[in-house]
């Protein structure tokens, strides 16, 4: 009972003093209305399934103090002050591999030909804790049919900038930077797939990765990339930079999967962030729980092996 | 004029005043709810940075004693070896009751996946015994045996350090830091005990 009365009087806080969740109410109503009626379109075939609709989500400022971004620091709260010196106007992505129309590209061009629309989506981390994270964004599928890709073009690879003396955690060599993130083609034309430019009705903070980075909901949240400067396509599986770092622990495909577990730590479990300290972890569910849309894409695979 | 031995006892209960005041603050923080966005894990990765701390401290005052020629480091020994018990206490208790809400099935999944928590676990087993020993009614009744049984420190240390390196995902140097300052600590014993032979 204590609990129950507990966790309403934090939604209420969260919602009384964080303004621009405030003022974007209107907008997540309506765009989570379309975002339903979107995801029962035929070419996604099923509805979303009850854990993927109806998310709470997190306070605003839980998900922008706690970033995993070893750019700045490898400190979730310290990446918050260290990224704003980050000047994220004007911003180039520079498209390149097998396309027809490589380039450098002003990010306001390419904005301007992709509407960005409100996607609530459950984040992941593969430390085990999750938040539930409203984006404004656009499918990164819609946005890479534009520039052509060939017929060998096989995956996408997504470099963050590389900025040592802006981005200072670039210094230490704990990863091979700059940081480098791949999917394979279907994976990054999937309807879910998307570039977020904003979150909680605004643009994105410099520590969640402004101006421009990737969610990919049914991964674990270290494939999000964040402050992309170049998308390449291309024949063979980029290595990327966890894998380079770490390969054994975090691989390639790296899907949301309770029943694979980190070599060092389970994860059928994931703390919710902002829930009180009596509040039990909740179970992760597989492709944290987008499996009806994204499960298709790996028929034949062992999950076990591919991690 | 306070006697020395007066002063003794001001100086312990000082100690001990100053050893609770993290404890104080966070449970300050935790009722206001500033622990940020994930409270359970900030606030067992503080009690079990204050273990190791209390930890290092206890095993520094033999290289004190050694260094400066001086008994009076060694009457501290008891008091931060407690405090390092009490902090290590309540890391596991946030662990056990707060994290895995006190869920016996959740203890059984995720603990043996997790080497680093067992390694935790082995140093704070290995700390019931000595904390549990530390009075002077087995000091006295243990007599040799109790320093025997007491070297275990070491080993409940060293597996400490092992347990903070081994889950920490990239950067290792805070971890480093103390495996560095106990690698030290523990040198200056093996050499004073090799020069006191030789002599």
């Amino acid at each position: 009972m204590k609990r129950h009365i507990h966790i309403q009087s934090n939604a209420l806080r969260a919602e009384i003093t964080d303004k621009s969740v405030f003022e974007s109410r209107r907008a997540f109503i309506k765009s989570t209305a379309m975002l339903s009626a979107g995801l029962m379109l035929p070419s996604l075939g099923q509805a979303q399934t009850e854990s993927t609709s109806n998310l709470v989500i997190t306070a605003r400022e839980h998900a922008t103090n706690y970033t995993n971004y070893y750019e700045f620091s490898t400190n979730k709260q310290d990446s918050t002050e260290l990224a704003k010196p980050l000047k994220t106007k004007p911003w180039s992505v520079e498209i390149s591999g097998e396309i027809e129309k490589p380039g450098l590209y002003n990010l306001e061009d390419i904005l301007k030909a992709n509407a960005v629309e409100e996607r609530i989506y459950r984040f992941r981390c593969v430390e085990a804790w999750s938040m539930v994270v409203p984006w404004l964004g656009f499918p990164l599928g819609e946005m890479l049919a534009r520039f052509k890709p060939t017929s060998r073009a096989k995956f996408v690879e997504f470099t963050t900038l590389y900025n040592p003396e802006i981005m200072i955690g670039q210094h230490s060599a704990i990863l091979d930077w700059p940081y480098v993130e791949g999917l394979r083609m279907d994976e990054a034309m999937h309807p879910l797939t998307i570039l977020a430019t904003g979150m909680y009705g605004d643009d994105l903070p410099n520590q969640n990765g402004a101006p421009l980075r990737l969610v990919v909901p049914w991964k674990y949240g270290f494939k999000s990339i964040k402050a992309i400067v170049k998308i390449h396509f291309r024949e063979t599986m980029p290595d990327t930079a966890w894998h380079k770092s770490a390969p054994k622990e975090y691989g390639f495909y790296a899907n949301v999967n309770p029943e694979v577990s980190h070599p060092r730590w389970s994860q059928s479990r994931e703390r919710v962030l902002g829930s009180s300290i009596f509040t039990p972890k909740r179970a992760t569910e597989l492709f944290n729980g987008y499996g009806q849309q994204v499960a298709s894409l790996y028929t034949g695979m062992d999950l076990t092996q591919s991690i | 004029m306070v006697s020395s031995r007066n002063k003794t006892r001001i100086l312990k209960a000082l100690l001990i005043f100053l050893g609770l005041v993290p404890a104080l603050l966070l449970l300050q923080a935790t009722l206001n709810e500033q622990l940020g966005a994930n409270p359970i894990q900030t606030l067992h990765f503080r009690l079990g940075d204050w273990a190791l701390r209390f930890l290092l401290l206890g095993l520094a005052l033999t290289p004190i004693k050694i260094i400066t020629k001086q008994a009076w480091p060694l009457r501290y020994r008891r008091i931060l070896g407690l405090l390092a018990f009490f902090y290590a206490s309540l890391h596991v208790l946030v662990y056990v009751v707060l994290d895995l809400s006190g869920s016996w099935t959740a203890f059984v999944d995720e603990v043996p996946k997790s080497p680093y928590i067992l390694l935790g676990l082995l140093s704070y087993t290995l700390l019931v015994p000595l904390a549990v020993t530390s009075t002077k009614y087995f000091q006295r009744r243990l007599a040799k045996r109790w320093f025997v049984l007491h070297s275990l420190v070491y080993f409940a240390a060293l597996s400490a350090c092992l347990h903070y390196m081994w889950l920490v995902k990239l950067d290792i140097s805070l971890p480093l830091l103390y495996m560095g300052l106990l690698v030290i600590l523990l040198s200056i014993r093996v050499v004073n005990f090799y020069r006191n032979r030789m002599v």
